[in-house]
C-alpha cells in the first residue's frame, strides 16, 4: 500500500536497501536504511512528528500557539512543514554556521529563524533556546535533546522496520546528535534481538564548534544513556565526506555529509568482522539525502579541499 | 615514536598553546599523568578527585571512544593518535 491520506502520514516504512559493492564479502554485508525517503526528506521526520503528536495529546499544544526549537536545520525543517499543516508557529534557533539550504527550506515551509553564534555550534542554539523558553512561558519548547518521544519514535518505528526486513541484523550504526535514534532503536533490539551491537558515529567538527569558555558548559542530551551502546566513534570531515562521495561513486546513494560519517564508522566495523572471520549483517542510516549540502562544497574538488570547506561548519 | 595527543583550545593554557603534544604510557591513564608531568594542571582539567573522566570532557583513541574501552584503564601504545574533545550538543 502506498497510498496515503496526507504527507504526514506517508512516514516511515523507509526502504533497506543492500550495498553490493562496498560489502567486502558475501559474508559480511551492508545494509543502508534510507531514511531520506521521509516526507520533508530526514529521519528527523520521525521524530518531529512524533514530539507533536505527543504533544498534542497531552495537551500542551493547540493550533495557534508557537513551537520554539534549537536546530541546526533538520528537525527545523520537519517542524516547519507540520507547523504549518496543523495551525502552529514556528521559531528555530539555528546556529549561523549551518548551510544556507537548510535556512532557505526553514523559510520556505514559514518558519522564523533566530540565529545562535557559530562558535559553540548547537551548545549555543541549545541555550539561546532555553533562555527564550524562560521569557516566553506561552511558548512550547519539544526541545528534541530530552523529549522521550523523539526515541520513542525510533522505538516504534525505524528498529521495528529494520528487524523485520533484516532479522538477521548483527549491527546497528547510526549517528549521534540528540542520541534519539540510537536510544530508541538500541531499547528496541535489547528487547527484542540483544544479540546486535549498537554503535555510535559522531561528527567531529572544527575547532570553532567545540569553543566553550569553560568545560562545565558541555552537553550531554538528556536523552543520553551510554549503556545502550557497545563502541562510539568520532568521525572527521575528511573520513565523512571521502564515504559520501564513496557511497554515490558505487552504490548510487546521494547522502548527506553525516551519512558519510556513518558510512566509515560501519566499514570500520565490516573489516573488523571480516577479520575476525565472522558474518555480519551491518545495518547503518542514511539520515538524509546531500541537496542540502551542495553549497557547502563536500562534493566538489578534491577531499582536503572539501574537508577544508567544511571547517566550522555544521556539517551535520 | 610517541602518542600524539591532540588537544582542544579550551585546555591549550597548559600546553602554552599548542594543539598536539606528546606523551608516553601503557594505559590513558598513564599518558595523562605523563602529559600532567610537561603540563601541570592538565591532568586536574581531564579526571575527577574520584579519579574518573570529567563528564564533559571526551577522550577517543584512534577515533574510538574509551568510555567503551575501559576508561583510562584503555591500552595504549606507540604511534596511536589520542584525541580529547569537550562534550558539545551535535547538528539536529
Amino acid at each position: 500500500m502506498a497510498r496515503f491520506a496526507s504527507l504526514v502520514e506517508s512516514l516511515g516504512g523507509t526502504p533497506l536497501v543492500g550495498l553490493p559493492n562496498l560489502s567486502p564479502t558475501s559474508d559480511v554485508r551492508l545494509w543502508a536504511k534510507l531514511e531520506d525517503h521521509n516526507p520533508t526528506g530526514s529521519i528527523k521526520d520521525r521524530a518531529a512528528i512524533k514530539m507533536i503528536e505527543a504533544a498534542e495529546k497531552e495537551g500542551k499544544l493547540t493550533p495557534g500557539d508557537t513551537i520554539l526549537e534549537p536546530t541546526s536545520g533538520n528537525t527545523g525543517i520537519s517542524l516547519a512543514m507540520v507547523a504549518r499543516q496543523r495551525g502552529y508557529r514556528l521559531i528555530c534557533v539555528m546556529p549561523e554556521n549551518t548551510s544556507i539550504e537548510r535556512r532557505q527550506l526553514l523559510e520556505m515551509y514559514g518558519a522564523q529563524i533566530i540565529s545562535s553564534p557559530a562558535a559553540g555550534g548547537s551548545n549555543q542554539a541549545v541555550a539561546v533556546a532555553k533562555g527564550l523558553a524562560a521569557e516566553h512561558d506561552d511558548w512550547v519548547m519539544l526541545y528534541q535533546y530530552g523529549n522521550p518521544a523523539n526515541a520513542q519514535a525510533h522505538y516504534e518505528g525505524t528498529a521495528p522496520e529494520i528487524l523485520a526486513d533484516l532479522p538477521s541484523i548483527t549491527h546497528f550504526v547510526a549517528g549521534l546528535g540528540t542520541t534519539g535514534t540510537l536510544m530508541g532503536c538500541s531499547r528496541y533490539f535489547r528487547e527484542h534481538k540483544p544479540d546486535v551491537q549498537v554503535i555510535a558515529a559522531e561528527p567531529r567538527y572544527g575547532e570553532l564548534v567545540y569553543g566553550l569558555r569553560n568545560i562545565d558548559e558541555g552537553f550531554i542530551p538528556e536523552l543520553y544513556d551510554a549503556s545502550l551502546l557497545d563502541s562510539r566513534f568520532s568521525v572527521g570531515p575528511e573520513d565523512a565526506v571521502h564515504r559520501t562521495r564513496q557511497l554515490v561513486e558505487r552504490e548510487g546513494i546521494f547522502a548527506g555529509i553525516s551519512t558519510g560519517a556513518i558510512l566509515h564508522a560501519a566499514l570500520g566495523i565490516a573489516d573488523k568482522e571480516v577479520a575476525a572471520g565472522r558474518r555480519a549483517d551491518i545495518c547503518f542510516i542514511v539520515c538524509d539525502g546531500g541537496w542540502k549540502y551542495l553549497s557547502t562544497g563536500a562534493y566538489a574538488g578534491t577531499l582536503e579541499e572539501a574537508s577544508s570547506r567544511l571547517e566550522g561548519q555544521l556539517w551535520a | 615514536m610517541a602518542i600524539e595527543v591532540r588537544i582542544p583550545t579550551i585546555l591549550r593554557t597548559h600546553t602554552g598553546g599548542a594543539k598536539t603534544v606528546e606523551g608516553s604510557g601503557a594505559t590513558l591513564g598513564q599518558l595523562v599523568d605523563d602529559l600532567d608531568s610537561q603540563h601541570p594542571g592538565l591532568k586536574g582539567r581531564l579526571v575527577t578527585d574520584e579519579g574518573k573522566l570529567h563528564r564533559f570532557v571526551n577522550v577517543y583513541v584512534n577515533d574510538e571512544d574509551v568510555r567503551f574501552t575501559g576508561a583510562l584503564d584503555t591500552q595504549v601504545k606507540d604511534g596511536d593518535s589520542v584525541t580529547i574533545l569537550p562534550a558539545v550538543a551535535g547538528g539536529c
